[in-house]
């Protein structure tokens, strides 16, 4: 099955093709192009989605090394090289999921441009799971920028008021990070002349350079994470996004800072990771408590969710720098979960967006009396962002609490104060929004969940369930590789 | 070495030369009607010499004054290939502002044949010949609008302060000349290997900043925005491209064939030219409204990126400095040629406020337009990103990771103006009205620069590569 990463990777782009066509062979006639444009995103996305499902299904667990490794010559400075981990393939598929979802999303609600949205949004996955698949530096980082230009396009076209300020916001605080990045990627080329990442896992580089070297990927990851105190273009950005936006930047975006402290910083700069994880235990705890406290204070849906996730994100950094299997797995696990619940909220806000036209919290009030079953879905992933047993939620926080406390009892003992913080917010959010008297009059005629909204709920109900009840879904497919990779870190700093 | 050796070797050069003076003949006793049969000869001239030679012999000849080695063949190609882009796009666009002389191909060939004498100056008097030659007539090519009073303000400005710059890079020579005791850059060579004294070194300098005029580095690119902003757009496609890569290579091999005594004193001032560039390209361009003003600040920055190549002082840097101006040349050409095909009314479109909502009304400018911009930026997977992958590599692998750290940093402000563009273009509202049918040559040029800056770039890596590591083969003696 060589070349399946490939094919996952670059079949949205049949998709863009397919758009292309249509818009040239339908001339002037609007409404076959936006209904074409839809369709083909979709059936593109769920044949994404059926191809990573093939490729997971294939894949051997047992294996701690990369699987379906491509590698073609290019040029003296990178290679085109593909493969996956017991850690990578799980993001492919959370990536190919969100997808079909993200597009549906948007099947009423953008309503100009639609076939560009569309094209954005193909070449977004392409890009998005380009860059859990790539093997080679040189590839990961185009992937992993070029991202931004669909991105950009998204908050920036199909945004809210303010949207241009926070594409701009977006645009260039990843921009600063990654070119930091892209300095330490030449200069690691440099040392060890290769790209290829397996290789440059086993290069040791000398401690020193580590040091730089980890700031400089540092500077890229926490940012696209995000971790405090850079985190400042995440609620801006997710306030303006279009629903379908947000979801795919919280779903799949963010995990790329993660994904990256995973594949590079850990493996590749042991020595200079022990010696930074003072430092992202700090932030992390800063993360949690201080993002939980001004997430209680916001006026607006989104911007509280938002919030809501650089605190999660903060479990997750803490988790990867415990460097312990429970940790690691379980900031692997928070982040899946986290793509679920979030990608969840996200398409909560935006079914009373899509009807009200605002997302401030004190319109609403008293929507379970009209909305019933919208009440129980958004309660549902409201409790599996406080960490419900029971919910994904509940699995992510708990391993990573537990795997940090081996490591640092402290960090522990402020990051936990974290879930309640959590609740703290999650549940006002909740009681201030669906329970409570009707007083809003224009709230009278909101209407409940479609059969559209609920097919997109659906899964994300069951991921999230299943995945609660079920880890080992996610922990049995990455324990070979974050066995290893805790293994190797352990061994090359002594401990 | 007997003359006719010497002549094979410099064969592209003389049928420029004899061929320009020819048509010359030709456009004086026909007229202005002869222009599209002039334009037609002088770019079947410049590919015939761009062949010639890509293919032909390698070698010295006149005493060492010509070189034509790899590094000369690899430029040459190129800036003569570009040079008949030049006249692809500038003949047919005077000929639609009514401005249609026969001289604007001859001219464009003579300047063409000043930057081969550049790429292959062999000694200090080739090398002023050669800059000479190219800066003369492109002093008139930014005047070619001569009833235009910006155009015509645009070429008395790059004119004075071209003689000014002259002549700091003449007095640079003449100090080099009295020190060193030889013109020839071999014999320069020698005679600094010993260590280089005060006099020559302050030539040097001289020297430098008479180069860092002609390829515009700040502090000495007070020309640029001006010139761009007045001279006729398509001049201005042929002036931002070929002449750069010639003062590159030039700038390449007096100071490597020159003075590779004195790479620690040349790098210092590199650096700083480098450094001055790309932090002024970045910052000045903020505050641009004019998008050939705006172009004009992004060459000074991409001018910075590019010596930032040389700085790394090492053949790898050499080789990094080829890619980066291979592949920058195809992105300016490409953009400018966009404002060439864009008009509205008949006027031309050169302000940001005219392109707002542009995707709507020319979607396919509009990409490429997006294209060059993101290309300029740096971002991947465009050409202009492995431009700079090229560079700051090179720069890393000499171990100046702080270089790098700048140039990086600084191409993240200077993306707030090609973002700029990129929001005006696709997020403002609908377009002021609609645009006129753009010419042929001008989509054609555009849209296949913009297919070269994407897609076409990442596989042709593998072929660019290794003819600029040819190409810096010539400078090994750097190493």
């Amino acid at each position: 099955m060589s070349g399946i990463l490939s094919l996952v990777t670059f079949f949205p782009l049949v998709g863009v093709a397919a758009i292309l066509l249509v818009r040239q062979f339908a001339g002037n006639d609007q409404a076959t192009i936006k209904r074409n444009a839809r369709w083909i995103a979709l059936v593109t996305t769920l044949g994404t989605l059926l191809l990573s499902i093939i490729l997971i299904a294939r894949f051997d667990q047992a294996q701690s090394g990369y699987q379906f490794v491509e590698r073609i010559a290019w040029f003296s400075g990178a290679t085109y090289s593909m493969g996956v981990d017991g850690i990578s393939v799980l993001f492919v598929v959370l990536t190919a999921f969100l997808m079909p979802l993200a597009i549906a999303a948007s099947w009423e609600s953008i309503q100009d441009r639609v076939a560009e949205y569309m094209i954005a949004f193909l070449v977004l996955e392409c890009l998005m799971i380009g860059v859990f698949c790539a093997l080679d530096l040189v590839v990961f980082y185009i992937f992993f920028e070029g991202g931004l230009i669909p991105m950009f396009l998204i908050i920036g076209i199909w945004g809210g008021k303010n949207r241009l300020y926070a594409a701009y916001k977006f645009f260039l605080y990843t921009l600063a990070g990654s070119v930091l990045m892209l300095a330490a990627i030449l200069t690691m080329i440099g040392l060890a002349k290769t790209s290829y990442i397996p290789d440059l896992q086993a290069y040791h580089f000398a401690p020193a350079m580590q040091i730089w070297l980890w700031l400089a990927f540092f500077a890229s990851f926490a940012v696209k994470m995000p971790m405090w105190p850079v985190h400042t273009w995440l609620p801006d950005a997710h306030v303006e996004a279009p629903t379908a936006g947000s979801v795919i930047l919280a779903g799949i975006m963010l995990k790329m800072g993660g994904y990256g402290f995973l594949r590079f910083s850990l493996p590749m700069f042991p020595a200079a990771s022990v010696y930074f994880t003072p430092l992202v235990f700090a932030l992390s705890v800063i993360a949690i408590i201080y993002t939980s406290l001004v997430a209680f204070r916001q006026t607006d849906i989104k911007k509280l969710i938002a919030y809501s996730s650089v605190a999660h994100m903060g479990f997750v950094t803490m988790g990867i720098f415990s460097g312990n299997l429970q940790g690691v797995q379980g900031a692997v696990f928070q982040m899946i979960s986290h793509g679920v619940i979030s990608g969840a909220l996200f398409l909560c806000v935006g079914v009373i967006y899509d009807r009200m036209h605002t997302r401030e919290i004190a319109f609403y009030g008293g929507l379970a009396n009209r909305m019933p079953w919208y009440a129980a879905v958004f309660m549902l992933f409201t409790m599996g962002n406080v960490g419900l047993p029971g919910t994904s939620g509940f699995v992510g926080e708990m391993l990573t609490l537990t795997g940090t406390y081996s490591a640092s009892t402290w960090t522990v003992l402020f990051a936990a104060t974290g879930v309640i913080l959590s609740a703290v917010y999650a549940l006002s959010l909740y009681r201030r929004v669906v329970f409570g008297e009707l007083v809003n009059p224009r709230l009278n005629a909101i209407t409940d969940l479609g059969l559209r909204e609920v097919a997109i709920f659906s899964p994300l109900i069951v991921g999230a369930l299943v995945l609660g009840v079920y880890p080992r879904f996610v922990t049995d497919v990455t324990a070979a590789s974050v066995g290893h990779l805790v293994e190797a870190w352990r061994l090359s700093v002594g401990g | 070495m007997d003359l006719s050796s010497a002549l094979s070797i410099a064969w592209p050069e003389l049928i420029l030369a004899l061929g320009a003076l020819a048509l010359l003949v030709l456009g004086a006793f026909a007229g202005d009607k002869s222009t599209k049969l002039v334009a037609v000869g002088a770019g079947v001239l410049l590919l015939i010499a761009a062949l010639i030679t890509a293919l032909g012999p390698l070698g010295s000849a006149f005493h060492g004054g010509f070189v034509q080695d790899q590094a000369a063949a690899f430029s040459k190609a190129i800036i003569y290939v570009v040079s008949a882009v030049g006249i692809l796009l500038g003949t047919p666009w005077l000929k639609r502002v009514g401005n249609a002389r026969f001289e604007y191909p001859i001219l464009i060939v003579l300047s063409a044949l000043g930057m081969g004498m550049m790429a292959s100056a062999g000694d200090l008097i080739a090398l002023y010949v050669g800059i000479e030659l190219m800066s003369l007539a492109a002093y008139v090519l930014a005047a070619f609008q001569r009833d235009d009073a910006r155009s015509s303000e645009a070429g008395l400005k790059y004119f004075i302060l071209g003689a000014l710059s002259s002549g700091i890079l003449l007095y640079g020579a003449s100090l080099i000349y009295g020190f060193a005791g030889s013109t020839k850059f071999v014999e320069i060579a020698a005679a600094v290997q010993t260590g280089a004294g005060t006099g020559v070194i302050f030539g040097l300098v001289f020297l430098m900043c008479g180069l860092a005029f002609k390829v515009s580095a700040a502090p000495f690119h007070m020309w640029t925005p001006d010139v761009y902003e007045g001279a006729p757009t398509a001049v201005v496609a042929f002036l931002t491209a070929a002449p750069k890569l010639a003062a590159m290579v030039l700038f390449a091999r007096v100071l490597a064939s020159g003075f590779p005594g004195a790479v620690e004193q040349w790098r210092q001032v590199l650096i700083a030219i480098a450094v001055i560039s790309m932090l002024w390209g970045a910052f000045a361009g903020l505050a641009q409204k004019n998008l050939k003003r705006l172009w004009a600040y992004s060459s000074i920055a991409n001018v910075g990126y590019a010596l930032v190549g040389l700085s790394a002082g090492t053949p790898e840097g050499v080789q990094s400095m080829f890619e980066f101006m291979a592949l920058y040349m195809v992105d300016v050409t490409g953009f400018f040629a966009c404002l060439i095909a864009l008009k509205r009314a008949g006027r031309a479109m050169e302000t940001f406020d005219d392109m707002a909502g542009l995707v709507r009304e020319r979607p396919g400018i509009a990409l490429a337009m997006t294209a060059f911009s993101l290309s300029a930026l740096g971002l991947p997977p465009f050409s202009g990103f492995w431009a700079k992958f090229f560079v700051f590599k090179a720069v890393n692998d000499a171990g100046l990771y702080w270089l790098s750290a700048v140039g990086l940093l600084s191409s993240v402000v200077a993306a707030f103006y090609y973002l700029r563009l990129i929001k005006t273009i696709w997020f403002d509202a609908l377009p002021a009205g609609p645009t006129d049918r753009s010419p042929v040559e001008a989509r054609g040029v555009a849209f296949a620069a913009a297919l070269f800056s994407f897609p076409v770039a990442m596989p042709a890596l593998a072929l660019l590569e290794p003819l600029a590591r040819r190409a810096a083969t010539a400078f090994l003696g750097l190493s």
